[in-house]
């Protein structure tokens, strides 16, 4: 009976099939042959991209720093393997629309030589300031997609009292099991990335949740949680989308982050387990993130299978070396299926936030025609956030964007529940991405306009200023004209004067 | 002499002159709708001319009286037209309408000559450059007036549409469903 009022009732969500078993089962490969060539973006974070320090023709060492970070908010990229930088050219990015984004290409090789890197003797002796100092060196960023740097957020934490460091192993998405096979085969490492972070923010506390169709992830973060009772592992119900940190974080505590706060208001900070194992070879190898674990599956994959990639390796090679029919492929995606990216071309690279790869086939989209919304309200059912995903969609439609805010189009965390449940098969998703987007040009707009008035002023006053100048200028020559006028009368009347004297 | 007392009565008269057009700039101000003067400050200011209208005052007026639509001004964009319909009052559909789309200007290396006519007349002073010396467009401060397309002797400056980069490139809009 009290099981029943133990934890908040979760809003919204969906069932969705898995598709895990394929995935989950197999340990994670790391044959990968090294590729030839590693396409590096120098962007693969949330702030400011990273700028090199490298020249063409230098060569480089695994784990060698390329770019370095720029401004607070921002992370440096190294080198995945060893090599020769080949070129620091505009590539195609991982992203729905390919435009190109600087890239740096290392040509490997095959060697895969370490540079030197500085392991600690106790890493949990470091200071705080010192293991975030090594996280960001490290380039490590949120792998669970949101890529934000993870020293930014411990230095944030460190000054906001933290009492709480959530650890999210939901993974709801379906089809992906990176978090899950790393759970179940480094639950050590990740453990220990959680000790570093508590300790990296001066928080006591730490809870881990993960989703109950992971039980044998559950048993072993459980298992290695044992010898450090301030870290608690709790299961949590599967129900996409409980990977969002709101949904994980209300039902485990019943704490609520305000709207338009963050979750540091209210004493927590929230990381991926991804990105604890990330933080654990960082400081305690002092490793940088060049390597991530990434699903491959879909109908069209022939082994899908967890694979560590060393970031830059292109998305083709990994689907050859996961036996893709490249034929059947109809759709490929980064990321999960709710809320990945469609990739238009497979010669992009794997970045830090690539967590998983799909070849989908048609059979497996079954796409259908977009028909009239019939009001049958089921995607407000499904919206975790409590929206009217309908009503949103058809302001957005005719163009009244302010009217979606209103109706809180900011709070929409792009889950794509409503899309899913539409029986109509509207796209509302990609309304409120279309919006958000449209949204943000309008502000640049808006920016934009203010400062051509200020430009326009700024040069009204210099040809005012300009202007005055001539005009004093001017005055002053005719002025001294005049002076020069009077002085010459005065001059030729004195003549005169002496003229007529020598004449009388 | 002569010249010293032509310059005192012409001091004199400019200072009699300009103290009265003074006095008479305050008292006898021709009131101006004030409505006109709020629509002015939204517009971008930058006389540019491409409603039609010879400045962006003028297009206020316009617009107050009704006699020219909120979407006359292509540097303002949807945001202004937006603003526009608030404050005048007016329904607005945008869902048919697009934003024109951005123009540009850009200097060909090639075939400038560094004659420095066009960052004379341009309004936001988008363009830098030094006599006999290639000008170059600062793509942010253009507004797309197209003056200095105008006044260019060898047509080196042309207008191009603003390329999108990965930062600014955002999701287009969903088809909607024939109802």
């Amino acid at each position: 009976m009290f099981v029943l009022f133990e934890h908040p009732r979760l809003r919204g969500g969906i069932h969705a099939e898995e598709h895990k078993s394929g995935t989950s089962g197999k340990p994670i490969a790391s044959g990968l042959p090294l590729p030839k060539k590693l396409y590096i973006p120098v962007q693969q974070h949330v702030g400011k991209a990273a700028e090199p320090v490298v020249k063409v023709g230098d060569p480089v060492l695994k784990g060698q720093l390329l770019a370095h970070s720029q401004g607070t908010i921002s992370a440096p990229v190294h080198a995945p393997s060893s090599g020769t930088i080949l070129d620091v050219l505009d590539y195609p990015a991982p992203h729905p629309s390919a435009l190109p984004i600087r890239t740096i290409v290392i040509e490997t090789d095959g060697l895969d030589r370490w540079s030197e890197l500085s392991v600690p003797d106790d890493p949990f002796a470091l200071d705080p300031e010192e293991i975030c100092l090594r996280v960001g060196a490290a380039g490590v960023v949120g792998l669970g997609g949101a890529v934000f740097p993870s020293a930014v957020k411990l230095g944030l934490g460190r000054k906001n009292k933290i009492h709480t460091l959530l650890i999210n192993g939901g993974e709801c998405e379906p089809f992906l099991t990176c978090d899950d096979r790393l759970m179940q085969e480094r639950a050590g490492h990740i453990v220990a990335g959680i000790r570093l972070m508590l300790r990296g923010m001066d928080a006591p506390d730490a809870l881990v949740g993960i989703e109950d169709n992971k039980p044998e992830a559950f048993g072993a973060m459980l298992k290695a949680c044992l010898p450090f009772p301030h870290i608690r592992v709790e299961q949590v119900p599967t129900r996409y989308p409980m990977g969002w940190d709101r949904q994980m974080l209300r039902y485990l505590t019943g704490w609520e982050i305000p709207a338009d706060g963050r979750a540091t208001d209210i004493g927590v900070v929230i990381h991926n387990v991804a990105t604890a194992y990330a933080v654990y070879r960082a400081v305690c190898l002092g490793q940088p993130l060049i390597s991530r674990i990434v699903t491959v599956a879909g109908d069209t994959v022939g082994n899908a299978q967890n694979v560590e990639v060393l970031l830059g390796t292109l998305i083709a090679e990994v689907l050859a070396y996961c036996k893709v029919e490249p034929k059947r492929v109809a759709r490929l995606i980064m990321g999960g299926p709710m809320m990945g990216d469609v990739l238009p071309r497979a010669d992009v690279p794997v970045v830090k936030a690539c967590g998983g790869i799909l070849a989908l086939s048609a059979e497996q989209l079954h796409e259908a025609d977009v028909k009239p919304c019939i009001r049958c309200s089921s995607c407000v059912s499904a919206c975790p956030a409590g929206l009217l995903p309908l009503e949103m969609a058809s302001r957005i439609r005719a163009n009244q964007l302010d009217a979606a805010v209103d109706l809180g189009l900011k709070d929409c965390i792009s889950c794509g529940s409503c899309s899913y449940v539409c029986p109509s098969n509207i796209p509302l998703v990609h309304y409120f991405k279309y919006a958000s987007g449209e949204l943000y040009k309008r502000q640049q707009m808006e920016h934009k306009s203010a400062q051509t008035k200020r430009l326009v002023e700024d040069r009204n006053r210099r040809l005012e200023k300009i202007r005055l100048e001539a005009e004093a200028e001017a005055q002053r020559v005719a002025e001294a004209r005049a002076a020069r006028a009077r002085q010459n009368a005065a001059g030729g009347q004195a003549q005169q004067a002496a003229v007529a004297g020598e004449n009388a | 002499m002569v010249i010293f007392s032509a310059i005192v009565i012409l001091t004199g008269l400019g200072l009699v002159l300009g103290l009265s057009l003074g006095i008479a700039g305050k008292y006898l101000k021709v009131e101006s709708d004030p409505l006109v003067e709020r629509v002015e400050a939204l517009m971008p200011g930058s006389q540019c001319g491409q409603c039609r209208f010879p400045g962006c005052r003028p297009a206020a007026e316009a617009l107050v009286a009704g006699s020219a639509p909120i979407t006359l001004c292509p540097p303002g964009g949807a945001a202004l037209v937006e603003q526009l319909a608030k404050l005048l009052g007016v329904a607005v559909d945008l869902s048919q309408t697009r934003d024109l789309e951005p123009l540009v200007a850009r200097v060909s290396e090639d075939t400038c000559t560094g004659c420095t006519r066009c960052f004379k007349v341009c309004p936001t002073d988008a363009i830098v450059g030094a006599p006999k010396q290639i000008h170059a467009v600062v793509a942010d401060a253009c507004i797309g007036c197209e003056k200095c397309v105008n006044v260019c002797p060898t047509e080196c400056l042309q207008m191009h549409p603003v390329e999108v980069t990965l930062r600014d490139w955002r999701w287009p809009k969903p088809l909607a469903a024939a109802a």
